[in-house]
């Protein structure tokens, strides 16, 4: 679905990706994991023809997006590192101009629809400066899933947001893929890439150093011990249980 | 692609023009600083100015709504330079849509916000004596001319919006716009000016057009004065829209 090969880009003297190759199966979860500054974003935006490449290729749906470009937006939709949502806008005016810009019949129903779907009815018409961080991250998602395009582009989709609005997203991630759509996630956070994805590759000076599933990765390193712990709560836990909204 | 470049431009024209409709203060300060330069001009300097013409208003009013053109147009770059930060744009540019319609949107906006406030500016001069004999074909010359000199500026603008780093850089290019007026006939006729200024006050674009202008207001023939005001506007925009458009080149590459 997604197939990238010995693809390499700099910024002046700066190599970002010296080389980068992997492929993501059609309905899968990917993620791409790496510290800042490893050139997840990078790969991204060539990906979603943002950006063009200085070698190698990649391949989104079966187009090429240096190539076919247009056919590849047909094919995509991205959610940026910061939610890209009109602040002006109220979230059901935001969700119809991308039905719009999608060429959609009926986009005041198609708003309606992924409003109640992200549980954003009642705050719809306010405008999207008065939502909290999780449901601006909401709406930016439901914003991407107008159309259905086959692949989304989640770019460090929970930077930034509190533990609650962290697993709301991770839920709509999982309805995602349980839907057939194909996911490249970005993520610095290992537990994120843990709990999502089917594969992960980390991404370090531009290369993948790794690739596989979760139980791939963990043969990696020498066989588990069996020790005795007496297991704490984590802050986390706590936290969840305190607020009450743990739905893991 | 291109075939949905009308519908595309219209959605994203909707989206910008809710952003002026709701936040109406940048037309209320848009107008602020052209009716302060008109009031003070009028009732604070006009007395000691020989305009050689009998209402002094009506001789300043040609300049001071260049002077609103060049001060709205700002808000274009500011809000075009806000779509680039907050990531919008990029959500724009990788959805399948005619990607001009992005920049189009906010030159027809800017079109939009910058007719409402010369309306307002005209309003308040009409209330502090302003007045015209000029006949329908004449105020659509003025409107035609001021919606070229909107247009060659908002392009003018794209290039800032698209490539500052800051907001203040954003909007600070249209300071020299602004005060490009004062070295013209908008405020005082040329002919008193040293040698170089007035070479340069009567050869800037400035000029020919505040000249158009008042003739038009003022059923003056225009002579061939307006065919070298819509060549400065119609150059100025071919110009300022083909760097804008290689910037933005330049920027989605």
């Amino acid at each position: 679905m997604i197939s990238v090969r010995a693809l390499e880009k700099s910024y002046q003297d700066l190599k970002v990706l010296r080389g980068v190759d992997f492929e993501v199966a059609r309905g899968s979860i990917f993620a791409l994991l790496g510290s800042n500054g490893a050139g997840k974003t990078t790969v991204v935006r060539i990906l979603s023809t943002l950006l063009t490449a200085d070698a190698g290729s990649a391949g989104v749906n079966g187009f090429d997006v240096a190539t076919q470009a247009a056919r590849v937006r047909e094919s995509i939709s991205l959610t940026g590192q910061f939610a890209a949502v009109d602040e002006i806008l109220t979230g059901r005016e935001n969700l119809a101009l991308v039905a719009r810009l999608r060429h959609l019949k009926d986009p005041g129903k198609i708003a309606d629809d992924l409003l109640e779907r992200f549980s954003l009815t009642d705050a719809g018409g306010r405008r999207v400066a008065t939502y909290s961080g999780g449901m601006r991250r909401r709406l930016d998602i439901a914003m991407s899933l107008i159309g259905d395009p086959p692949v989304i582009f989640l770019d460090e989709p929970t930077t930034g947001l509190d533990p609650e609005a962290r697993i709301e997203v991770w839920q709509a991630v999982r309805e995602l893929a349980a839907r057939g759509t194909t996911v490249l996630l970005t993520t610095q956070y290992l537990d994120e890439a843990e709990q999502l994805a089917d594969r992960i590759a980390i991404l370090h000076e531009g290369r993948i150093i790794v690739n596989g599933t979760l139980t791939e990765l963990k043969q990696l390193l020498p066989p588990a011990k069996v020790e005795y712990v007496e297991k704490q709560p984590t802050l986390e836990d706590v936290f969840l249980t305190l607020v009450g909204k743990d739905k893991r | 692609m291109t075939r949905h470049f009308l519908g595309d431009t219209t959605a994203l024209l909707g989206r910008s023009l809710r952003h002026i409709t709701r936040s109406m203060d940048t037309i209320i300060t848009t107008t602020v600083m052209p009716i302060m330069f008109m009031l003070l001009f009028v009732y604070v300097f006009g007395g000691a100015i020989e305009s050689g013409s009998d209402s002094y208003v009506t001789y300043l009013l040609p300049g001071i709504l260049l002077i609103t053109v060049a001060s709205g147009i700002s808000y274009t770059a500011y809000r075009l330079f806000l779509d680039m930060q907050s990531g919008i744009f990029e959500r724009f540019q990788s959805m399948p849509i005619a990607r001009s319609a992005v920049l189009w949107a906010h030159v027809l906006t800017s079109l939009v916000a910058n007719l409402i406030s010369l309306v307002v500016v005209v309003v308040v001069a009409l209330i502090m004596g302003f007045r015209s004999s000029a006949g329908i074909g004449a105020w659509l010359g003025v409107a035609g001319l001021l919606v070229l000199f909107t247009l060659a500026l908002t392009w003018l603008a794209v290039i800032p919006g698209l490539t500052a780093k800051t907001i203040d850089g954003a909007s600070a290019f249209s300071y020299p716009l602004v005060f490009l007026p004062f070295l013209s006939s908008a405020f005082v006729p040329t002919d008193t000016m040293p040698g170089p200024v007035r070479a340069f006050a009567e050869n800037q674009p400035v000029t020919s057009i505040v000249d158009t202008i008042r003739d038009l207001f003022t059923q003056q023939p225009v002579g061939t004065g307006v065919w070298v005001a819509v060549a400065w506007c119609v150059g100025l925009l071919i110009v300022a829209y083909a760097f804008a458009m290689t910037t933005y080149r330049r920027r989605i590459s």
